[in-house]
């Protein structure tokens, strides 16, 4: 109840200002014609399909950057040679914003999926990378004497070990960088237009639909606060849990 | 009394001069029969945890040679089976996991290693804690599965280093009988570290006194009292007198410098205590006081 009135009175206000303030409806629409544009564009397909589209690119680069960025960082933090050579490295390309890369992109792959998908991983893998660096180098030193004195080496020690004992720092990576790729794919999309959520937002842009870009955008949000909650944020609470980070409550 | 076990463990001429110019270990020369339960007693500094680690083979010492078995102790090994102040149990898995992940890691099929872990901890008395976790239980539960786990992995020789350190008084004597009771089971090798007395009294066979600047050997003691052995046995305090008199007696013949830490700092917070008491450039008869002090023991 008490986040419900907040939000009532805010919506309220929209639909005030949009009915007696300076601007056109058409520029500033009511929240009613925003959820209208929503309720039409779901029932026709083109959220969905849009949606769909977005999310598939967002997976295929993120799949790219957790198998890439994952192993890497765990290298990274077990090798100082590694370290020493691509740490300079990696700390300045994660200082690159990710739609950077997105010239490059299209000169490598042309206007491809290929090319977003890259955009996606460049946004996503590097973060991942660094959170398991962190992850694996804020092991208890303790915990790694243990296991040597058990005689734990090997596939065992990695998989058994240096990743169970980071993940709490790597989940948190995995989030940051599920992020930056939805970032990065909106980004991306936005500019060269080839179906998704991106092209719903330019569509709605070039006719001057402004009730079908601001329902596109909620959309936008909705699918990150949903992955966010629900995904991350519970997985994020069990590992806490699990690992005696958290009190019991 | 004694077990009459061959020569498990061989010291000879070991020593160990640390980068800083630390003598650690000097003209150290001791034997361990198998099936021997031996104490290194000292102050902070006198080089018994040096001696230990070495033997754990986490590095090698400047001169002389250890060997178990008659073979050469070169890097760490699974015979060799360490136990540290902190339980070093694994927070992500349950007690259970936690045993059966390292026996699996030394070949155990699923269903050998869960009989063992099962056995073992019904050593330790964790029955029904089979599937807690570890952040579930309490610093001296914690310990005796880490016990357990050591006892299962079934090392040629077990060292321990202050392995009750953390614990309180009360739950650190509980974990004084079990270990008595399992170890007049199993009679494994073992070089117990710990600078309390009656620690080192109750566990032992055999007490090896240590002194520091530069870490010697000081003193050797036989300890016959038979097991279990009650902290309050007259015999065993008359030992404890004698070993703090050979402490006292080192303690006034070294000349009083300044002097770093020579103990790799393993667990700085714990050893903090009773450090300062040999670390300060202090007078040597206010360091006579607080060793006596030390001597004595929080709860000896």
């Amino acid at each position: 109840m008490q986040q419900v009135v907040p939000v009532v009175m805010l919506l309220g206000l929209w639909a005030a200002i949009s009915k007696v303030g300076p601007w056109p409806a058409l520029l500033f629409p009511s929240p009613f014609a925003v959820l209208k544009s929503f309720i039409s564009m779901a029932a026709d397909g083109r959220l969905v399909a849009g949606a769909l589209k977005s999310l598939s690119r967002l997976f295929q680069g993120y799949f790219i950057s957790v198998c890439v960025g994952l192993p890497l960082g765990v290298l990274i933090a077990r090798m100082p040679w590694l370290n020493r050579g691509l740490k300079p490295l990696i700390s300045g390309l994660q200082a690159l914003p990710s739609i950077c890369w997105l010239p490059l992109a299209i000169l490598w792959f042309g206007l491809s999926e290929s090319a977003i998908i890259f955009v996606v991983v460049m946004g996503s893998l590097l973060s991942v990378t660094i959170a398991t660096e962190d992850g694996i180098r804020g092991i208890p030193p303790q915990l790694l004497a243990v296991s040597g004195t058990l005689g734990i080496r090997g596939l065992r020690l990695y998989a058994g070990v240096l990743i169970p004992a980071a993940l709490p720092g790597i989940i948190t990576g995995l989030k940051l960088g599920w992020s930056f790729a939805w970032r990065a794919l909106m980004a991306g999309e936005l500019l060269f237009v080839a179906g998704g959520l991106g092209q719903l937002l330019t569509t709605g842009r070039e006719l001057l639909d402004v009730p079908q870009v601001m329902a596109v955008m909620g959309a936008i949000i909705l699918i990150g606060v949903a992955t966010d909650r629900l995904l991350f944020q519970t997985v994020e609470a069990r590992v806490r849990r699990r690992w005696g980070l958290v009190a019991p409550t | 009394m004694l077990p009459a076990g061959h020569i498990k463990i061989s010291i000879q001429e070991v020593q160990h001069r640390y980068g800083n110019d630390v003598q650690a270990l000097e003209h150290v020369n001791l034997d361990v029969r198998s099936g021997e339960f031996v104490c290194l007693l000292g102050p902070s500094g006198c080089g018994k945890s040096t001696l230990l680690y070495a033997l754990a083979g986490h590095f090698p010492p400047s001169a002389g040679s250890i060997t178990i078995d008659d073979k050469q102790v070169v890097g760490p090994g699974p015979e060799r089976l360490l136990m540290f102040q902190e339980a070093g149990l694994f927070p992500w898995m349950t007690v259970m996991q936690n045993l059966t992940f390292a026996l699996r890691s030394r070949g155990l099929d699923r269903r050998a290693a869960k009989g063992r872990a099962l056995e073992y901890l019904g050593q330790v008395h964790l029955n029904g804690f089979e599937n807690s976790l570890p952040h579930e239980l309490s610093g001296g539960m914690r310990m005796r599965v880490s016990l357990a786990r050591a006892l299962a992995m079934d090392p040629a020789v077990l060292l321990m280093d202050e392995p009750f350190g953390a614990l309180d008084a009360e739950t650190r004597g509980h974990m004084h009988q079990l270990l008595q009771r399992i170890w007049v089971r199993s009679r494994k090798t073992v070089v117990f570290v710990t600078h309390n007395v009656r620690e080192a009294l109750v566990l032992g066979d055999r007490v090896v006194v240590m002194a520091g600047r530069p870490g010697r050997i000081l003193h050797e003691l036989t300890v016959t009292v038979p097991r279990p052995r009650d902290p309050d046995d007259e015999q065993l305090v008359e030992y404890s007198r004698e070993i703090r008199k050979a402490l006292r007696a080192a303690e006034a013949a070294t000349i009083p410098r300044g002097f770093p830490t020579p103990v790799p700092d393993t667990h700085p917070a714990t050893y903090g205590e009773d450090t300062d008491a040999l670390d300060e450039g202090a007078g040597a008869a206010g360091r006579a006081g607080r060793d006596a002090a030390w001597a004595v023991g929080r709860d000896l």
